[in-house]
């Protein structure tokens, strides 16, 4: 990744060593390769085509909620609407598609418009109103989730045929026959690449690296701080459109009562892969990596047989593990 | 002067990589100020980190009360007799004076409920020795810096302190303040407490310490009665060198072109502040702490929103409501306080250097990293930015560096004038110099430079006209040529009669 070969390899040489984040990636990687061997070896229905495929599968969503959000924390923010709001995008286009009679790409466009336009709202909280992001998500996500609720009637939103096919088709099988990858996953992948480019290479990554190393030094920059923030948010917003429009494809259906808890998935799957909750730190790569360690995680302990209540609290204990990490690494090299 | 109470010797200290201190040595006697300086990592504060338990040393022996002392935590040596009163106050705003000075301690009634009375008792006595007026339930976010600074003071002597390290106090101290709390300081060694008092200001040194202790690169360098020498000796301790004295040279021409013009501007703290800058021309601003000169700075910058006035750039009426909008008309802030207002701490050299100017390297959206990289570069190469390279964390660098990374910063962004707010503020004295000197080249190119300092001397060197601000007002703007400390004394301290209210000004 280009940020860490600028940030490490000149470095003073022994005093830090590599980068922090490239520590605490390296470290996630690592997580991550040891989880698979170890599933691998306790069972053999593991490392199958079959198992991996449906681990791909469950990686996308939370991972493309996972993306969008990683913008929002390296500000330094929270957005722990971004579930409700993958429901509420999901549900608009369905009412839109099967009770409007709208086209199928045109409900794909609603449910990103839709993100998009509740990501610039919320920002428009955050920054403008410096509504406090906890409070101000918390409450778009009751609002968004209401809604879904209202508008839909409270019963799933069915599509028509053919819409699943976005989600769960295979290009791929049609490229190369045999090679049967779902198109969730392919769009969770192409977003990540996507959403690398950005942080790293554009002036909206810039600014999103900036506002949470030090929001009041960027201001007095003279760079257009509200502007941005709502933009980073708008960003994060797309990025739960994009998830809405994969998960009711998945399922054939928007269901309204489904999207809280993706929200906390996502963060965590965020912080696992090194993103400093405080701001100015983190990376795709590692978000995506902390994705798959989330999905692997529950599918591996489903496989071994352990039940789904004791996942849950299996992945609880890993992502403060994960924390814990990197705050002790921070505090040893932080005391000179 | 008492008996020698404290004694550190061949002290050794080493971080990954550093050898922060090596074999040094230090010793306190009962009713002393003993100075120690150095510049900026020259290793004070680590030997009082480890004099105090936040750091463990690696070798040598520390001997207290004819005790060898091995300090594991703060507080063990606060309860043996050694406090430390921090440059940045420990003080929790919410909680009165008398809270804050027992806090873990507090009196207790059958032993659940704590005993206001008592408690407010033992802080009265305590004010009382220390001859402040001030009520033990006031709230210490409704008083001032200097009198929180007392309540910490307090504090040290309610743990029967026989040592005192005080950090840089006069920091941000008017010098009335400095004034009380040298009373206090002398007032103490008559106690017989045992006072470490690190401070950058040369003045303060020779008024206040009996012996000085210099520290250069981690190692001691040598302790000297304060009577038997001067300012220019221990600076030459401390930098290990002659120093480059930037003198005044002739006066520059500074042509009658008007970049800047004020008018009238007024906040709630500010009242019709009106002034003038030239191109080319250093115009100093000169006042006492809370005179109101940063806010000038900040309003001019559209930083902090101005009520009333007039910016004029180049002749041309602006409007600025945003730093945004400052920047856009050529206009630079340097704040004082770097760390928060100036570097985005975390990020390189070369990210910092391109913040303000990205739209420069903006190509549908993506940055053009081959030309920031060659602009940062540059102004490495022009500044003579100490740096290992361009994507050096900005955090890593010494304090005179990360000015000259913002300064790079807006001279990329084309300012035509910068607002300098007390620019050597922790920088050593090495450093200060060169920042000097860059000042003066800056001008010299035709960059119209507003510079705010507390220290007369530097106004004094660097300035082309003096504005003299008390309260909220320019109360002179004086030529250099009748510019001198007491004149600009004067001024500063020139107040309005108080009218109406007289609601009392808190900083």
């Amino acid at each position: 990744m280009s940020e860490n070969h600028i940030v490490s390899h000149h470095n003073k040489p022994g005093l830090r060593g590599i980068s922090g984040q490239a520590i605490q990636k390296l470290l996630a990687f690592a997580t991550l390769i040891i989880l698979i061997i170890f599933f691998s070896l306790m069972s053999p229905n593991f490392l199958i085509a079959d198992n991996i495929g449906s681990i791909l599968l469950a990686t996308c969503v939370n991972g493309l909620l996972a993306l969008g959000v990683t913008f929002v924390i390296m500000t330094g923010g929270i957005d722990l609407s971004i579930g409700t709001v993958m429901t509420f995008s999901a549900v608009v286009a369905g009412v839109c598609v099967t009770n409007l009679s709208a086209p199928l790409w045109l409900g794909v466009i609603i449910a990103l418009m839709t993100g998009t336009i509740i990501g610039i709202l919320t920002g428009l909280m955050v920054a403008k109103l410096r509504i406090p992001a906890f409070i101000a998500t918390l409450g778009i996500m009751m609002m968004t989730k209401g809604l879904s609720l209202v508008i839909s009637g409270a019963s799933p939103v069915y599509f028509p045929n053919g819409y699943k096919e976005i989600a769960v088709g295979s290009l791929t099988q049609k490229l190369i026959p045999g090679f049967t990858l779902q198109n969730g996953v392919i769009i969770f992948f192409i977003m990540a690449i996507i959403a690398a480019v950005i942080l790293n290479r554009t002036v909206l990554g810039r600014y999103t690296v900036a506002i949470g190393s030090n929001t009041e030094a960027t201001r007095l920059s003279g760079v257009n701080v509200v502007g941005w923030l709502t933009a980073i948010h708008a960003l994060c917003g797309l990025f739960c459109g994009i998830a809405g429009v994969v998960i009711s494809s998945r399922l054939g259906s928007a269901q309204p009562a489904l999207g809280q808890g993706y929200e906390l998935e996502a963060i965590a799957a965020v912080v696992i892969g090194g993103t400093s909750l405080s701001g100015g730190q983190g990376t795709i790569s590692g978000t995506v990596i902390g994705a798959f360690i989330m999905s692997i995680l529950t599918n591996g302990l489903r496989i071994l047989g352990v039940k789904q209540e004791w996942q849950t609290v299996v992945v609880g204990a890993v992502v403060i593990l994960a924390v814990f990490i990197d705050i002790a690494r921070r505090n040893n090299k932080g005391t000179r | 002067m008492g008996e020698t109470i404290l004694t550190m010797e061949g002290i050794h200290k080493r971080f990954p990589g550093v050898h922060a201190l090596n074999n040094c040595r230090f010793d306190l006697r009962s009713g002393e100020v003993h100075a120690l300086v150095g510049e900026n990592g020259a290793g004070k504060s680590t030997l009082m980190k480890v004099l105090t338990g936040i750091h463990k040393k690696d070798e040598g022996k520390i001997v207290f009360m004819g005790e060898e002392l091995n300090p594991s935590s703060p507080r063990e040596t606060q309860d043996k007799g050694i406090s430390i009163i921090h440059q940045e106050l420990n003080l929790m705003p919410h909680l009165t004076a008398a809270q804050n000075i027992f806090i873990g301690r507090e009196p207790k009634k059958a032993g659940f409920f704590t005993d206001d009375d008592k408690l407010n008792r033992a802080a009265n006595g305590l004010f009382h020795l220390l001859g402040l007026n001030l009520n033990p339930r006031t709230p210490v976010a409704n008083i001032t810096v200097a009198m929180q600074q007392m309540v910490e003071i307090a504090k040290a002597l309610s743990f029967d302190s026989k040592v005192l390290i005080m950090d840089e106090p006069t920091a941000a101290l008017t010098d009335r303040e400095i004034e009380e709390l040298f009373s206090i300081i002398r007032s103490l060694k008559t106690q017989g407490v045992g006072i470490v008092y690190i401070s950058h200001r040369m003045e303060e040194l020779m008024q206040i310490t009996d012996r000085i202790s210099v520290m250069r690169d981690g190692q001691y360098i040598q302790t000297v009665n304060t009577a038997d020498t001067d300012t220019e000796q221990i600076i030459n301790m401390m930098v290990g060198r002659t120093l480059f004295e930037t003198t005044k040279t002739e006066k520059r021409v500074t042509g009658d072109e008007k970049v800047l013009e004020v008018r009238g501007l007024a906040t709630h703290t500010l009242h019709d502040v009106s002034f003038t800058l030239h191109r080319g021309e250093i115009l100093g601003f000169a006042g006492l702490m809370g005179a109101g000169r940063t806010e000038v700075a900040r309003a001019v910058f559209g930083a902090d929103l101005m009520e009333r006035g007039s910016i004029l750039v180049n002749g041309r009426a602006v409007t600025i409501r945003s730093p945004q909008d400052a920047v856009r008309c050529g206009i630079g802030y340097l704040s004082e306080d770097r760390k928060q207002f100036g570097l985005a701490l975390g990020m390189s050299v070369e990210e910092n250097t391109v913040l303000a100017s990205l739209d420069k390297f903006n190509q549908w959206g993506f940055i053009n990293f081959k030309k920031t990289a060659k602009e940062a570069e540059r102004y490495v190469a022009m500044l003579k930015t100490k740096t290992p390279s361009i994507a050096q964390n900005v955090k890593n660098l010494s304090g005179g560096n990360q000015q000259k990374v913002i300064i790079a910063k807006w001279l990329l962004r084309d300012c035509d004038v910068l607002i300098f707010d007390e620019p050597t503020r922790g920088i050593d004295v090495g450093a200060k110099s060169e920042i000097y000197k860059l000042l003066f080249d800056l001008a010299k190119e035709g960059k119209s430079i507003i510079m705010i300092s507390s220290e007369l001397p530097e106004i004094l060197r660097m300035s082309d006209r003096v504005a003299v601000m008390c309260e909220g007002r320019i109360t002179r703007i004086l030529d250099i040529s009748e510019a001198d400390q007491e004149t600009i004394m004067k001024y500063a301290t020139m107040r309005e009669e108080i009218k109406g209210t007289g609601v009392e000004h808190i900083e």
